[in-house]
């Protein structure tokens, strides 16, 4: 039989990107600012999440989907805080999808959360390509890890719109060039927010916080 | 694979020889290991023996003063004309399916 060209010209990632919409309408509908935090493993995304749990908690009512290959240990630590909180295991998958967010958002009181973090697992490299119906795309890149990152990652430092830049704290232990690292993060992306921060310390943190309450107030107000 | 398997049963093929697709090197993708899944899961459909036929394209960034496009060096992404370092990706993000071969 004579063989036969399909031309197809599609995404292959197109059924991921639909699913994430369907997510984002459903967050949209409640009212939800959505914060989907990526970075590689230990940079301190959880730290982070805890931190700005406890600050906030008073002020907005948030909930966590944790995203990890396996364990719950995360996802004890954000229940020891009384924050509703949903754990995927990606079971050796190195990312989220729109359809495993999509089974968390279905587990939690979304009536009753203004604010949703949803860390994914810790990779810089495919959490990138999976849309999952965020409003706002965080990375954090913490300072031993290396002022080269952005070169070895640019997609992700280029589609994010805030970097957390962790661990500020060990600065004088290691030969991290912050200026450097800007250049070429604010070069990818111009309209990057960039916050120093250390979790451990409390360095830098009100910073974030402020931003994060401006955008909770911004999207009430939509 | 569910895109490859719409398209040839639209075409109502038989039996699909070979999948077309573009990736960046941004875009995460490792051919073999796809291949090693596609296999697995193709079995018993049409798709079953299909060969995966990557086009890889090159990460390019343009300089976003002066317009010229270059590949970057590992660790100087600023523009070789004017030095800007203002840059962005152009590309090295693809991940699509170009084509398929069916019979």
């Amino acid at each position: 039989m004579a063989v036969k060209v399909i031309t197809v010209g599609e995404k292959i990632l197109g059924t991921n990107d639909a699913k994430a919409e369907e997510n984002k309408k459903l967050l949209v509908r409640h009212g939800i600012l959505t914060v989907n935090i990526m970075s590689s493993p230990g940079a301190g995304k959880t730290s982070l999440i805890l931190s700005t749990i406890k600050r906030l908690s008073k002020k907005a009512r948030i909930a966590v989907i944790e995203g990890d290959v396996a364990s719950s240990v995360d996802a004890d630590k954000v229940n020891a805080l009384g924050i509703p909180v949903v754990q995927i295991n990606t079971a050796g998958g190195c990312h989220l999808d729109a359809f495993m967010v999509e089974k968390g958002l279905h587990n939690l009181p979304l009536e009753k959360v203004d604010l949703l973090f949803i860390e994914n697992v810790g990779n810089l490299i495919c959490p990138n390509n999976y849309k999952l119906g965020e409003d706002i795309r965080l990375m954090i890149a913490s300072m031993p890890e290396g002022d080269d990152k952005p070169y070895k990652y640019p997609a992700m430092f280029a589609d994010t719109e805030v970097v957390v830049l962790n661990k500020t704290d060990l600065q004088p232990y290691i030969d991290f060039d912050e200026k450097a690292f800007r250049k070429v993060v604010i070069g990818l992306n111009p309209d990057v927010i960039i916050f120093p921060v250390s979790c451990k310390t409390g360095e830098g943190m009100p910073a974030w916080f402020d931003w994060l309450e401006a955008a909770l107030k911004n999207k009430k107000n939509k | 694979m569910s895109l490859a398997l719409e398209k040839a049963t639209e075409a109502q093929a038989k039996k699909i020889i070979s999948i077309n697709l573009v990736v960046g090197e941004l875009s995460g993708v490792v051919g073999d290991c796809v291949q090693f899944y596609f296999d697995a899961i193709s079995r018993g459909t049409i798709a079953d023996g299909a060969k995966l036929c990557f086009e890889t394209k090159p990460t390019q960034i343009r300089c976003r003063k002066c317009q010229s496009v270059f590949t970057p060096a590992d660790h100087e992404w600023s523009c070789p004309q004017c030095h800007e370092t203002s840059v962005e990706i152009v590309t090295g993000r693809e991940c699509y399916m170009e084509s398929i071969e069916v019979e």
